[in-house]
């Protein structure tokens, strides 16, 4: 069986396992957790195109996971209120419909907006930013303070965001109540496939010309530039794919959990996203969805156990992972494959770890 | 040469999976005792507050209370003979965690009720979890109003049992033009839209309306315009650590009680050590409880907690909080079950003598009669009670009762 041959049945594999195994043995309940820690996978999966393999380090992804609940929470608010003032809208004394909340009165809008906003966000930014060179941990501040802001910017205009309350109580998401179990495994299926199927997009777009030329950029900007490339497209074109793919997770989250709110995207949670991808191993996709997936379960189980420690084991986590283990668990993974593989057959020349992790 | 790209995926989703089906196994093995949290010799009951984050500081106090309240159950034998095996659980001051953690007590634990919340946005996202899985919650904190969810017991006070009385009391001092502050969430910016409605009915006047977003502390702008509007009262509705930054910045303009005095509807006595009692020493404040409140059930109480705790002062969350599990209780042992339909069919009209005196359940919207009490900040940091309603106030959340309030809801 050839290698390439053994990956599909391992995606396969995993695949089966996803969609068959763990609806049959998990509980309703953790089963919507794993939808849950997928959506962040979905979110995290960007960040590993954007800076595993095109160095943009952006702490502000939560700004495009934002963007793309607010787009589905506002349709599904005002489908509920059926012609009449979302609940928080009342409560914070507006009597007339937003004109910026009009346009979600239509699943299509709002759908299509989860991506395209994010998106357009992301290459208004890019084509401002990176054409002006702006990189390393001027972009990263940049991304930061926008998350920053953002955050400020939805607490602030309760009247028009449900401030820090966010939208939340949904009762009717197409057709089906969000909160039912069988809505809930329904968007477990949803999520895993749009998952799976954005890795493989993924995946695709770093084996192209494109993602060479993306790692190429990463690796040497000035040289790419020199050679007849221009650098600027190539990051602001790799950002939207990031920021639609955060936009996407976002949607899905809304019906997940039930709920989005402003403590969802400013930079705290930006940054655990960053950080999960550092602890699975940045420089491979399937890295990005392991650190997403397996730092939310540790997030959730261990604060089960002791209550409010969680914080403190994650940032040693990542101090402990960049400094001993800067690829992540994967790296790890590899190294310790590579290892095994020179011993079994010691006349084998030695491969390079950083070779191999970009692929 | 290629890569079996896909292997590092296949390990990504594997592992999760594994640990995850392992938790399936225990969680099976435990809730296999039955429904409702009722199953062998103990009721699991939930806990819910945020244990870390900005909000811990005020929610930790409250669930020390109620583990408190539900020792003290199990030390005279349970209820329903059982004793009550408490779950508790971090909100981590976030809400969406609160939704989340709500639906893990719920469907996992399976436990009988849950105690908890704080901010109305914990309230607010945790309700359509409660609602939808028709389980129970007991909210322990003061709020805004206009809600009455047919599975939340709200044993806090609604407006007309801290507000409208701050207002009555402000109103008979004489005191006509207030300014208006508050943090910008839901609570300030619904409890200001009755205060208006109060004011024009009454012919008061508001001289100013400020927000500033939770966690500020730059108030040398607010307090000038303060001045400038020359307001006979400040009614102020800020919410944690934004305080003590107002405090300070309002008693270094040369400010203090006799000169503007200051209605505060969230500074109990854990706040007043936090501000510093010499910012904030004889401004009024509005709850239903204090330590200083008298009766032999409040001594005990008092007593039990700080016996418990070493130095701690006892506020009115915690109380709401601490009557909330033995009011739940009561009403266990009057149904005869934890089952959901018939706890809340038996609640209604349940009466017990707490530490605030005698509170009664309105069957008709699930709050409790309270009795509002205006109270001013001694310089030993606790609260003195100044003025009382007496008797406990008839909750009433959408302000029916009050003619100034229509179109509020």
């Amino acid at each position: 069986m050839s290698a390439r041959l053994r990956g599909y049945a391992l995606f396969a594999g995993v695949a089966a396992l996803a969609l068959v195994v763990a609806p049959l043995v998990l509980p309703a309940f953790r089963l919507d957790e794993l939808a849950k820690y997928l959506c962040f996978a979905i979110a995290a999966l960007g960040i590993g195109l954007a800076w595993g393999q095109g160095g943009m380090l952006t702490l502000g992804q939560g700004v495009f996971f934002g963007l793309g609940g607010y787009a589905m929470a506002m349709y599904l608010k005002l489908h509920d209120a059926d012609g009449d003032l979302p609940d928080f809208m009342v409560w914070s004394g507006v009597e007339k419909l937003p004109a910026l909340w009009k346009p979600f009165e239509s699943p299509v809008v709002a759908v299509v907006a989860v991506v395209a906003v994010p998106v357009a966000v992301a290459t208004l930014l890019g084509v401002l930013v990176f054409r002006q060179r702006v990189r390393g941990a001027y972009f990263a501040i940049l991304t930061q303070a926008l998350a920053a802001a953002f955050g400020i910017l939805i607490v602030g205009q309760q009247a028009l965001t449900g401030g820090t309350n966010g939208l939340t109580n949904f009762y009717d998401f197409f057709g089906q109540d969000p909160e039912a179990d069988s809505t809930q495994r329904t968007m477990y299926y949803v999520t895993a496939v749009v998952l799976g199927v954005l890795y493989l997009a993924a995946r695709q777009l770093v084996k192209s010309r494109f993602g060479r030329l993306l790692v190429a950029v990463r690796d040497g900007e000035d040289r790419v530039r020199f050679l007849g490339y221009n650098p600027a497209t190539v990051k602001t074109v790799t950002f939207a794919v990031s920021a639609g793919m955060a936009g996407i997770a976002g949607a899905l989250f809304v019906p997940v959990v039930g709920i989005i709110s402003p403590s969802l995207l400013d930079v705290v949670p930006s940054l655990e996203l960053v950080v999960a991808v550092a602890v699975g191993g940045r420089y491979t996709l399937a890295g990005a969805i392991l650190g997403a997936v397996a730092m939310n379960y540790a997030k959730t189980s261990f604060s089960e156990q002791w209550a409010g420690g969680w914080l403190y084991l994650e940032g040693a986590l990542f101090i402990v992972v960049m400094t001993l283990a800067p690829k992540g668990a994967i790296g790890l993974y590899e190294q310790a494959r590579d290892a095994l593989a020179r011993r079994r057959a010691p006349a084998a020349p030695a491969v390079p770890v950083g070779k191999e992790a970009a692929a | 040469m290629r890569k079996p790209f896909l292997r590092p995926l296949a390990a990504a989703l594997l592992v999760p999976v594994a640990m995850l089906s392992g938790c399936g196994g225990d969680s099976d093995g435990t809730g296999s005792g039955g429904s409702g949290g009722g199953g062998g010799d103990t009721i699991k009951v939930g806990v819910l507050h945020s244990l870390s984050g900005t909000m811990s500081i005020s929610e930790v106090t409250v669930k020390n209370s109620e583990l408190m309240a539900i020792d003290e159950i199990n030390a005279k034998g349970g209820v329903l003979g059982k004793k009550i095996q408490p779950v508790v659980e971090d909100g981590a001051s976030d809400w969406p965690t609160f939704a989340q953690k709500a639906q893990k007590l719920i469907k996992k634990d399976k436990v009988a009720t849950v105690f908890g919340g704080w901010t109305s946005a914990s309230r607010k996202a945790m309700l359509p979890v409660f609602e939808r899985n028709k389980a129970l919650l007991w909210y322990p904190v003061q709020y805004e109003g206009l809600e009455s969810s047919p599975y939340i017991f709200y044993t806090g006070a609604t407006t007309n049992q801290q507000i409208v009385p701050a207002l009555d009391y402000l109103k008979e001092k004489g005191r006509k033009k207030l300014y208006l502050v508050g943090s910008d969430y839901v609570f300030p910016r619904t409890a200001n839209k009755i205060i208006k409605a109060y004011a024009k009915a009454n012919g008061m006047q508001i001289v100013g309306e400020e927000y500033t977003p939770l966690g500020h502390t730059e108030y040398s702008t607010l307090v000038n315009k303060i001045g400038e509007a020359k307001p006979d009262a400040v009614f102020n509705t800020l919410n944690g650590d934004s305080n003590v930054a107002f405090f300070k910045q309002f008693r270094s303009a040369g400010y203090d009680a006799a000169k503007l005095p200051v209605m505060s509807v969230s500074i109990a006595e854990e706040e007043v050590k936090g501000i510093g009692v010499d910012n904030v020493k004889g401004q009024l404040v509005a709850w239903n409880y204090y330590e200083t409140t008298p009766g032999a059930t409040n001594e005990a109480f008092v007593k039990a907690f700080q016996s418990k705790y070493k130095g701690a002062v006892t506020s009115d969350p915690m109380e709401a909080g601490y009557n909330a599990v033995h009011l739940w209780a009561a009403a266990v042992e009057k149904a005869g079950t934890t089952d959901v339909a018939a706890v809340k069919k038996a609640a209604a009209g349940i009466s017990l003598d707490t530490p605030e005196g005698k509170v009664t359940i309105d069957g008709e919207n699930q709050h409790v009669y309270k009795t509002a009490r205006i109270g001013v900040v001694q310089p030993d940091g606790l609260i003195k009670e100044v003025w009382s309603s007496g008797k406990p106030i008839k909750p009433d959340p959408y302000l029916k009762t009050y003619p100034w309030a229509t179109g509020l809801s």
